[in-house]
């Protein structure tokens, strides 16, 4: 036989393009900002809007007096909330979790009262950029000063002040799970009862920020009553719906176009009072507007995350079977309910239990109202929290039974072979092996050799301190079920949708509706569409986020885009092919039985040398000119899939954490973690997803806490003070796989986005305190800073309090005044 | 995040500057690499009437020897500080401690004198000036006067220049015989000021410590020696234990500030341990 080198007339398949690292395609117009930034675009006769925000946390609004900003050069117009009050509506909120949640409404400007420092009192509309931003500290307000409620323990006492008189009441709502009630568990108080060993704890999960590269950014163009909005959001679809229902503007007059979009982390997956300021300013002067915020405003004002108070208690017996689960949270709201602020601690009740077997689980949740700006949806969202507790509470009961973490661990978590699961949160685990992660972990970390140093350190006294920590971890992904999340009261769906197009030179146009900001999309849905349809990867464009290209979607939050979006496309590819198929049987005058697809290529069985490529369908089909009689001339398909179930990834994640004791300064000496997230479809883009992960969780253990003072001020309001760490800070990331398909999607994958961010944090925490355990140390509140952990091993305690005067940055700057107020600190600054 | 309106001048010799800067206006800023000015103007924390930006005066820039002395002109950056042989000779603890300074984009425009009349107590090269017995040469409209580092640094983010004044030069003794120098920074990420540093230069003869000189960062409103360590040190066995021991009085008289990422007590602990680290590693133990 002769060997023939023709490719055109190879017959191998190309290789396959799902698992193949591939290059982002997207990355290098992002990586240099040559790219539609909502903040680049310029529209002619554009107006800019700044925004005067409260110097204060809590005070009624007494006096506006905007006359001179108005008078200033370049100003058009300065609002009130006086002005809007009328149209501005309140900031939906989609997650009632109870009948009875008190939502005391949320406008997107102050009117009558001020209830977080950085809350809006007034918009400049200038001729430019600068000519807005010198207008605002000429706005004069006058405020009656009301006490500021930060403390949620405090403010769910009897007779605290109120942070709104008229609700009565600083607590939003009591949310229940109890597995006893539901039919999932049994008894709780029963089983704490009955418990031989029982240990309970407090721990704060602290206030983040999300911090997200891109500043939020927004712009209006009004065309007669149409109005098209620009916004570094990741989620126009539901922007568009939620905007149509605040401001009137009827849906079909509103589109929404999220074009690139720097990160978000869940920070915008918001509908922001900005975003309806614009727009109700753009209806009123019949001009296109941008508003872009300063880094000062976005982390005083775009919502922030975490932010709880859990008390749990675990039983067990004394041999290490796990019998019941507690948790009481205070779920700290903020002044505000925003999009999604109640749902997120109610997310997280279902994940408490971990992967592991108790019989009995209780969740209350109280969501807390504080003068401080609103929490939501933060990487994670819920998922974190829960871990957090869990994990660390495992590693309690672990001591209190003088047992290894890691055994007690084994002895409670569901077995390879009993999934699917079915746990006490009343979640059914799809697939995984807890056990073979884990040994994967402790080799890639070089487990032995660690504790036998721990062992070396700890007998010569070393000052500095070896500690091993663990967090084996799952979370539910691919949000979500439409039809369980409508069982939890949220306000929408959780399906997903996509079209793919045939152009006639066989390129492929793939539209999704689940809108990108920086996860890379547009190759892994390339990637997808190369194998489904046998094109080559670089012949796929993925087009997103306008409502007017995209029309149908749910957009990107909850490691939801592969699992679910990525199916929506793969489906629609599914029926491309079948479209096809009866165009080519027709051109290739063979029955549709007898066709094979492989390559791309359609051939006729036992006919070698026939066929025709789906390109070539394409073509054939717009050309129109020969196609069989009973369809339509388009081979085009859309599809929108909604998953029967949530995916689980899981993993084994171990930090080996360096204590120095003499100054309390921790250093992350190994980091080991082996992630199962189903099929790889991208291997680049997973080790991207779990390095960025890691990195924000373990900032959050390490380095992040927003800080407000006893005023209500947020103390951290810069970079300078609010730690986000950077490469330099964080240790090499050794990474692994094991790889058991999720069964609930044709792709077999779980989500990747949030599993470094939801499994490092206690992982790292525990680290940390087994490194100083034997110093009586038993918690350390988080972020470790170096004087909490120092303070931790050489005074007890958790570490207590942080000062909360500004650092000396910046000559001791204040949020307050970064308002825009001059204060006397003005005239400190200075670098001669 | 954009300044109030200034004016900008931009001199290209010292007198231009000086006249630039009497004829400035009430409130005039003078920006010797804007590192710290550039961001307390964009947060509207400073609004200077005038900006005097000394980027364009090419006499105040680099390195000389004048005898027992090394001049390092005020705009001289902390690359150039970094890379510069003299300095590596002379004034290594210099070296070493700009390596510490912020990041790289700040260190290639930020500058040594701009950092020092600056003053941010936890800027880390007052310390070290001040270690070093550093003397400021400043010039004004009646001409230029020396001050030792020990009057230069007045109090928080205040230094004895007098309006219209301008820092051109440090003049740093070199440092001669066995000298071992250590800076030791402690901060919580790489890029972030200094929480407290230790800025430590040690001369030893015969297996005795013959004079120690230390600098302490962020141990108060100004930077501060650490005398009653100097004083324990001087003559003192080059041994583990003496340092340790001299050390603990490392934060005598010091007023550490508390603030997010340490209070007072804490940064006094704290310079004790830093104070022996450094003396320690200097000392070549």
């Amino acid at each position: 036989m002769t060997v023939t080198e023709d490719p055109a007339t190879q017959a191998t398949a190309p290789e396959k393009e799902i698992g193949r690292a591939r290059l982002r395609k997207e990355d290098a117009r992002l990586i240099t900002g040559r790219t539609t930034w909502t903040d680049n675009m310029v529209l002619p006769g554009m107006l800019h809007l700044s925004v005067v925000r409260s110097p204060v946390a809590h005070a009624r609004i007494t006096n506006v007096d905007v006359s001179a900003a108005a008078d200033a050069p370049g100003i058009v117009a300065v609002l009130t909330g006086r002005d809007l009050a009328d149209e501005q509506g309140s900031i939906p909120c989609a997650w009632p979790v109870t009948p009875d949640m008190v939502n005391p409404g949320h406008p997107s400007i102050a009117v009558d009262q001020v209830n977080h420092v950085g809350e809006a009192v007034a918009v400049i509309i200038g001729r430019s950029r600068t000519a807005a931003a010198d207008a605002v500290e000429l706005v004069d307000v006058d405020y009656d000063l009301l006490p500021p409620v930060l403390d949620m323990e405090e403010a769910v006492r009897e007779g605290a002040d109120l942070v709104h008189e008229s609700a009565g009441t600083n607590t939003s709502y009591h949310f229940v799970f109890d597995a006893g009630e539901a039919g999932t568990g049994t008894d709780t108080d029963q089983a704490f009862a009955d418990a031989e060993v029982v240990v309970s704890r407090r721990f704060i999960n602290q206030r983040l920020i999300p911090a997200f590269m891109e500043p939020r950014s927004v712009v209006v163009q009004p065309q007669g009553d149409n109005y098209t909005m620009w916004s570094a959001t990741q989620v126009p679809h539901i922007l568009r719906v939620m905007l149509a229902s605040v401001t009137g503007v009827p849906e079909h007059k509103l589109r929404v176009i999220a074009p690139d979009v720097g990160g978000g982390f869940g920070g915008k997956l918001q509908v922001n009072p900005e975003e309806v300021l614009a727009l109700l300013i753009a209806r009123r002067l019949g001009k296109p507007v941008k508003w872009t915020e300063t880094r000062s405003e976005s982390l005083m004002t775009a919502h922030h995350g975490r932010d709880q108070i859990q008390y749990i208690d675990v039983a067990a017996d004394r041999e290490g079977n796990v019998k019941g689960l507690r948790v009481r949270l205070l779920a700290d709201m903020g002044a505000y309910l925003r999009l999604i602020t109640p749902g997120v601690p109610a997310l997280g009740a279902f994940m408490f239990p971990g992967i592991y077997k108790f019989p009995a689980y209780r969740f209350e949740c109280d969501g807390v109202f504080t003068n401080k700006v609103p929490t939501d949806a933060y990487r994670g969202a819920g998922r974190p929290e829960a871990t957090f507790a869990v994990e660390r509470i495992m590693d309690e009961l672990a001591v209190e039974l003088g047992m290894d973490p890691l055994e007690l661990r084994r002895r409670n978590w569901i077995q390879a072979q009993e999934f699917p699961f079915t746990t006490v949160a009343g979640l059914e685990y799809d697939s995984g092996d807890y056990d073979t992660a884990t040994q994967q972990a402790l080799e890639l970390v070089g487990y032995d050799e660690l504790r036998e140093e721990q062992r070396r350190r700890r007998e010569s006294g070393d000052p500095v301190q070896l500690g091993i920590g663990f967090s084996t971890f799952t979370e539910m992904c691919g949000l979500a079920p439409s039809r369980v999340l409508g069982s939890l009261s949220f306000g929408a769906g959780g399906w997903e949708h996509a079209s793919i197009r045939m152009l006639p030179t066989g390129k492929v146009e793939v539209v999704t509706g689940s809108t990108p900001h920086g996860q890379g999309h547009e190759t892994a849905w390339s990637q997808l569409v190369a194998d489904s349809l046998g094109v080559p990867f670089e012949d796929v464009e993925v087009l997103h986020g306008d409502t007017a290209i995209a029309t149908r979607g749910l957009d990107t939050y909850g490691s939801r885009s592969l699992v679910v979006g990525g199916t929506a496309v793969v489906k629609a590819a599914d029926k491309v092919i079948a479209k096809a198929r009866k165009v080519a049987a027709h051109l290739l005058e063979a029955s549709e039985d007898d066709l094979d697809f492989t390559g791309g290529r359609f051939s006729v069985r036992g006919t070698p040398g026939t066929g025709m490529s789906i390109q070539e369908v394409a073509l054939a089909v717009f050309a129109a000119h020969d196609y069989p009689e009973d369809v339509e001339p388009s081979i085009d398909a859309d599809a929108t899939f909604d998953p029967v179930n949530f995916s689980f990834p899981h993993g084994t994640h171990i930090c080996a954490m360096e204590v120095d004791t003499d100054t309390g300064f921790v250093k992350i000496r190994k980091y080991a973690c082996v992630d199962d997230v189903g099929t790889i479809v991208n291997p680049i883009i997973v080790e991207g997803q779990v390095h960025g992960g890691l990195a924000q969780g373990i900032a959050q253990a390490l380095y992040e806490e927003a800080v407000y003072d006893a005023d209500g001020n947020l103390t951290t309001g810069t970079f300078v003070d609010y730690l986000v760490p950077s490469a330099a800070d964080l240790p090499h990331f050794d990474t692994g796989n094991t790889v058991h398909v999720a069964p609930g999607n044709p792709i077999g994958a779980k989500g990747v986005g949030e599993a470094g961010c939801i499994a490092s944090t206690p992982a790292v925490v525990n680290a940390a305190l087994d490194a100083v355990r034997h110093l009586g140390v038993s918690d350390i509140r988080m972020p470790l800073t170096p004087e909490r952990v120092w303070r931790a091993i050489h005074q007890g305690g958790d570490g207590g309090d942080r000062a909360t005067a500004g650092s000396n940055a910046y000559g001791g700057a204040q949020t307050e005044t970064t308002a825009g107020v001059s204060t006397p600190a003005s005239s400190l600054g200075g670098d001669r | 995040m954009i300044p109030a309106p200034f004016d900008y001048v931009r001199p290209t010799t010292v007198d231009e500057a000086l006249q630039a800067v009497a004829a400035g206006g009430e409130d005039v800023k003078i920006m010797a690499g804007g590192q710290s000015l550039i961001p307390v103007m964009r947060l509207r924390l400073a609004a200077p009437e005038t900006v005097v930006d000394l980027g364009g005066v090419a006499e105040l820039k680099g390195v000389r020897e004048e005898g027992e002395h090394l001049v390092i002109g005020a705009m001289t950056t902390h690359a150039e500080v970094i890379a510069d042989p003299l300095i590596a000779r002379y004034a290594k603890l210099i070296a070493e401690a700009t390596e510490t300074v912020a990041d790289r984009q700040t260190r290639r425009r930020g500058t040594f004198g701009g950092a020092l009349a600056h003053a941010d107590p936890a800027g880390d090269l007052a310390a070290v000036a001040l270690a070093l017995d550093a003397e400021m040469v400043v010039a004004g409209p009646s001409g230029r006067r020396t001050v030792p580092a020990s009057e230069f640094f007045v109090d928080y983010l205040t230094t004895s220049l007098d309006e219209g004044e301008i820092l051109v030069e440090i003049r740093v003794p070199k440092l001669a015989g066995d000298w071992g120098v250590r800076y030791e920074k402690f901060n919580r990420v790489a890029q972030a000021w200094s929480i407290v540093a230790v800025a430590a230069a040690v001369r030893r003869e015969d297996g005795h410590i013959a004079e120690a000189r230390i600098g302490l960062t962020n141990m108060g409103p100004t930077p501060l020696r650490a005398s009653a360590t100097e004083a324990a040190l001087a003559g003192a066995p080059a041994t583990a234990d003496a340092i340790a021991t001299a050390a603990r009085s490392a934060a005598e008289g010091t007023s550490p500030s508390s603030d997010l990422n340490a209070q007072a007590d804490y940064r006094e602990h704290l310079a004790q341990v830093l104070t022996r680290r450094a003396v320690t590693a200097a000392a070549g133990l």
